[in-house]
Parts: C-alpha cells; structure tokens; sequence
C-alpha cells in the first residue's frame, strides 16, 4: 500500500542493514546456512513490508465469512462462539463406550466422536478370522443395529451431534444412525453430525478401503444425494488431510492432495447430476495439526483460500456456503515420542494454538500416552483442558485471525498456496486425484517425505526432544489402558444371539434386494436401510457389495 | 557385508491396521543398507506371512503393527514357521507394542521388538549382527 517513493526509500535502508549484518555474520555466523520451515518451505532471515509488494488486502483476505475466507469463514469467529472440543473416544463394546458417552456428555459435551474397530471399519463381523485379536482395540465394534442401539441408549440423537470415523463401510453406519433415529421418533431433517467417508485418503494414506475406486465413489455420491434430500444438516463427508500427513506428507502435500482429493468428490457428485450448491455446503475438511506453528497457521489460511477459488472459479458454485472450507483438526499423532511422554503435552499445546490461530471449526488435542497405547482417563483430561486453557486464558480467541499482516506469515500463506495448487495442477494433467492415486503418485511422494524426514531425525538435522537430543534412562510407563480380550467373546456371543432370533427369510430377501440394486446404477441407501432393519450384520452387508464390486488390491512399491 | 549372498527381509504387516509408514521407511532404510527386501502390504494373515517367507527364502521377517493384535498374532506366526520348520528364519517386531507384552513376545521366539523412536540404523545393525551366515 506504500507509494513507490517509500518503497524505494524502504530498500535502500534494507540493502544497508543487509550489507551490516553480512559483515556481523562473519565474526559471528547463524547457527546453519539455511532455514527451512518443517516442510522443507525456505526461511529468510527477515520478512518486511519489502515481501508485500504484491498484496492486495481485499483480493488476498477480504473479511472474515467473506471470500476468499482467507480470515475465517465466520463474522466473529470465536467471539461469537468457541470452537467444538470433540475427542475421538470408543472402544471394547458398545455398552462400554456407550458409558463413556454418556459421561462426556454430563461433563457438558455437546459432541461425540465415535471410534470404531478395525474389524468394523474393514466391513467385517466380529466373528470373522480377519478380526481376531483386533475386536474392540482401536474402538468400538459395531455388528449390528443392535451394537448402534446399545451404543447410543439413552442418548436422544437430536440433542447431540455424532462425528463418526467410518469410511468405506460409511453408507451402513449411516444407515444404522438413520433407523435408530427414526425408531427413537427423530425426523432425519434434524440430524446433525458427519461421516469420515473419504475413501481416496484412505487409499492414499489409512489403508482402511474395501471396494475399487469406482465403485466406492458411487456410495459416496449416492451419500450426498440422499443427504441432501433428506438430512440437510448432517456433513457428508470429512475430506481428510490428516492421515496423508501422519504418513509422512509435508504441510504443502497435505493441502495439494486433500483439495485433489476434494476436487475429484465434487466432479463424480457433478457427473452422478447433482447441482453443485445442492452438496457442497455439506462437505466439509479434516486437517492435522503439526510442530511448525506459523507453517501450519499458513497452511490453514492457505487451503481455506485455495478451496474458496476453486468452488467459485473451477465448478462455478453460487452459494458462499458451497466455497467455505469448514474444518476440523486433530493434533499430529506421529509427532508424539514414547520417550519422556510428558513432553507431549507441550507438543499437543503448540499444535492446538496453531488450529485455533488457524481458524479451526472443531480441534481434538491428542494426549500425552498415545505413542504407547490408548490413552488412559487422566491423560484426556489433561488434552481437554489443554484446549479450555487456550480458550479461555491465552487470549488468542478475542479477536478474529490475529497473525494477519504479519509479513511472514502472509508470505508463507501465499507459498503454501502456490506450492499446493502446482500439486494439483500435476494431478489434474494425471487425469485427477483416482487416477493419480491408481498411479500411485501420491503415495510415493508421501513415502519419500515420510523417508527424509526420517533420515533427519538420524542424522541429527532435525531434533527430537527425547529422542535423539536430551535422552534420558526411563522406566517403563504404568497404567496404560488395556483392552479387556473378553470383549471378543462377548462380542461373538452377541453375534450368535440376533442370528439365532432374526427373521433370516427377511435377511436373505434384503440382501438379495442390494445385491441386485449394486448391478444398477440405482442408490443405494434406501436397500441398505432396509438389510439395516432387517438386521443384517455389518459382514453380511459388505459381503454381498463385495460380490457385485469385488475388492481393492493395492500396487506396492518401497 | 560384502558376501556374494545379501541378507533377505520380508517386511510384513499383520492385523487390520492401515499404518504402514514405519514399515515402508524400514523397508526402505533395509534396501539402502543393501538387503534385499520384500514389503507384502497391508493385511496379512499370519498364514500369508510364513508362506511368502518360505517361498522367498528370506532371512529375516519384519513384523510392524500398531492395532494392539500383536499378543494374538505373533503366537500364531511363530506356532506356523515351527510347523513348517522355518524357526531358522528370525523374526524380529516393530510398532506400539506396550513395554509390558515384550517379555512375553520374546519368550515365543521373536527376537527383538523395536518400539517407536528405535533409529532405523539399529534395526540393520541388529540384522547384520544376528543373521547366520553361512
């Protein structure tokens, strides 16, 4: 905004301090030749307004809950009202988190963030061989509709908003939440909550898929479209950045392969004819939250404004509310070291102000033993409070996008940016995010992230408190959370039980009834809803989609 | 390390979980050092395992799992390769596997559980050590 005479006045003044600190620089030099941010980003030594030449506050932030929503999607951001402090919780039976629900809940969470296990977010029953050892580990283990009625007995499903961690089995869990809405009298209009549903992350990054990409982004859009019909206010999806960068991937591949990712929903939702405001109000992000805190505000700020483009200029989107990108954030899992795990608290703090200075719609903060195991009661807490301190003693929320204007974070955004949209340029000439994922890009460019960072850590160029720097003797830690292995027999037991009293004429006629609405091109919720009531297991569902879509094999390279 | 015969790995991912950067880097960490490495990919059952192991001839199997089966599927794996007399492969584990379990995991032969933060040089300076030569 400076006139040019200024500017020039500006350099002259800066190349005579450059000059001065070269000269300093040679008795006492820096402590590397270069600095780069966690993503390898180069750093310079100072940023003035000599980096702003180019920017143009309107078209490069505008006002917050205006486009680009560089500041924010919301007015007043958290004047108005805090984010969402929803943790990730669930494990053993239905009845056991069902108990910790509802605790949460009297402790005055609005939210619940369901976990559940690996069998059940793999398709499997309980009972299957695959499952064994894994039943209620990493959380609960769903069957049935009669888990999904144990699991929220007693909880009114229009009082409480569910996030649920399901991805290629998403469209059953969801229609297991939408019967037991209906048998509870609740109107599905009045649901609110999100399914993960993100099925090319997981091919890129989680590994939790089952069926081919064809056909797995057919359930998604056959999501959206009954979604949109019938459950306004429920989030379709949750585009995850999240475990792209727990597997290694920088800040800058996280934005470039989420919005690729985004980009390739939003075009089979269009080739599926549904209209573009019509869905993507209802889509919605999942970003992690890493080390380097102004890279990660950048990065926040970043893919808010790259999304807000792309919605308006690539697919034409008319609602402001089809460009906001609305996120949720999770502190960086693969940052925390078994060694010294008090350090991690720190940690969670440093990423947690990063996605509240960030803009973050709803933030889990990680606890403190979760390299270890799942993380026990007291070290919630400690995550939790985290958050409440931030909240409601750091000052950070009292006004809206505070670090706006600095120079080097206004630089870093825009590199961000940049950076991520020559990504997605690279994927849109593969023929998008499916064949870019087929091709195996993505993957190869997070391992040889994941693969130098790595090196780093043992070269001693990146230091890790505890780890490879300040180490110190330990005992080994006490009072992890164990999984009661009866949960498994419990389990089975309960399988046993509803096959030996269902109606299984009604099982085989449901299943039969999805199998062949599979061969069409028809949606497929409505006969999914119906082997749901019909109390089909999870299994048997997945089974009979499996028949018709056949399963995903992936290519490995190392 | 300059025999004719380099040391042979099979990096391999047991239970249902999805996280496979640590076994993707060792694998990798394993080929720079100049082993030959084969990765299987996700989901393996512990039948899968002991079969490609003896069908690749490796010396060594690598076992990364971070979903909390390990007390279950480890058993089961070493229970195979002694049925199908492949005790001579060592198997060595990596992943969250609680400080408690390792007695017990080393007890059924597995020879050593690398836990998060282990240096991937450690982990080749314990093959090269331990791998009979012949």
């Amino acid at each position: 905004m400076k006139d040019k005479d200024s500017f020039e006045k500006l350099l002259e003044r800066q190349k005579k301090w450059e000059e001065k600190t070269r000269k300093a620089l040679e008795k006492r030099p820096e402590r590397c030749d270069n600095f780069y941010t966690n993503s390898g980003i180069e750093i310079k030594r100072l940023y003035t307004e000599l980096d702003m030449q180019d920017f143009d506050y309107l078209e490069d932030l505008g006002f917050p809950g205006e486009f680009p929503y560089t500041r924010g999607i919301y007015p007043t951001m958290y004047r108005g009202r805090l984010w969402t402090m929803r943790q990730y919780a669930g494990y053993g039976t239905a009845e056991e988190s069902n108990n910790r629900y509802k605790f949460l809940l009297s402790q005055g969470q609005t939210g619940l963030s369901v976990a559940f296990d690996l069998p059940t977010q793999m398709g499997y029953d309980s009972d299957h061989p695959l499952s064994q050892g894994e039943v209620g580990k990493v959380g609960v283990a769903i069957d049935s509709l009669k888990d999904m009625e144990l699991l929220f007995d007693g909880i009114p499903l229009d009082k409480v908003s569910t996030s649920m961690t399901i991805n290629a089995p998403a469209a059953v869990l969801l229609a297991m939440y939408i019967v037991l809405a209906q048998n509870q009298g609740v109107p599905l209009e009045e649901l609110s909550g999100t399914i993960q549903n993100d099925i090319l992350k997981e091919y890129i990054a989680r590994g939790t898929y089952i069926f081919p990409p064809e056909p797995s982004m057919r359930l998604i859009t056959d999501i959206f479209e009954f979604c949109s019909r019938y459950m306004p206010k429920w989030n379709t999806i949750s585009i995850s950045g999240y475990h792209i960068r727990e597997a290694g991937a920088t800040a800058v591949q996280e934005v470039a392969f989420t919005l690729s990712d985004g980009i390739a929903y939003v075009e089979a939702a269009i080739k599926a004819g549904l209209a573009i405001d019509d869905f993507a109000p209802r889509l919605s992000f999942f970003f992690n939250a890493h080390n380097d805190l102004f890279e990660e505000v950048a990065k926040f700020r970043a893919a808010r404004r790259l999304w807000a483009k792309i919605m308006k200029e690539r697919f034409n989107a008319q609602n402001p509310s089809s460009m906001m990108l609305r996120f949720h954030t999770q502190t960086a899992g693969s940052t925390l070291t078994a060694q010294q795990p008090d350090n991690n608290i720190v940690r969670v703090a440093i990423q947690a102000l990063s996605a509240v200075l960030g803009g973050t719609q709803s933030l889990h903060t990680n606890s403190r033993d979760e390299a270890l195991a799942l993380p026990s009661e007291d070290s919630v807490r400690i995550a939790l409070r985290t958050q409440q301190i931030l909240a409601h003693e750091s000052g950070i929320t009292e006004t809206v996008d505070p670090l706006a204007g600095s120079y080097y974070i206004e630089n870093l955004t825009d590199m961000i940016e940049e950076s991520a949209n020559k990504y997605i340029e690279k994927i849109d000439k593969m023929g998008g995010a499916v064949k870019a994922i087929e091709n195996g890009f993505m993957q190869q460019e997070i391992q040889d992230s994941a693969y130098d960072y790595q090196m780093a850590i043992e070269s001693g160029n990146r230091i890790v408190v505890g780890v490879n720097k300040y180490q110190i003797e330990e005992e080994p830690p006490r009072g992890l959370l164990k999984v009661d292995p009866a949960v498994a027999r419990f389990q089975i037991e309960k399988l046993r039980e509803l096959k030996a009293s269902r109606d299984n004429s009604k099982v085989n006629e449901a299943l039969n009834n999805l199998k062949d609405c599979a061969k069409t091109c028809k949606n497929l919720m409505p006969p999914i809803i119906e082997c749901v009531k019909a109390y089909c297991t999870l299994g048997e569902i997945c089974d009979a989609l499996r028949s018709v879509f056949g399963e995903y094999k992936a290519s490995i390279n190392i | 390390m300059a025999s004719s015969k380099p040391i042979r790995v099979l990096v391999a991912k047991p239970g249902l979980d999805g996280h496979d950067r640590g076994a993707k880097v060792v694998a990798r960490a394993l080929r720079d050092a100049g082993m030959e490495v084969i990765y299987t990919g996700l989901r393996q059952t512990p039948e899968q395992i002991v079969e490609s192991a003896i069908q690749e001839d490796v010396d060594v199997i690598g076992l990364s799992i971070l979903s909390g089966a390990h007390n279950v599927i480890f058993p089961r794996i070493m229970e195979l390769l002694k049925e199908k007399n492949a005790l001579d492969i060592m198997v060595i584990a990596g992943g969250v596997i609680p400080a408690e379990d390792i007695p017990y995991l080393k007890e059924i032969g597995i020879k050593e559980i690398f836990t998060p933060g282990t240096p991937t040089s450690k982990i080749v300076e314990f093959i090269k050590d331990n791998v009979k030569k012949d």
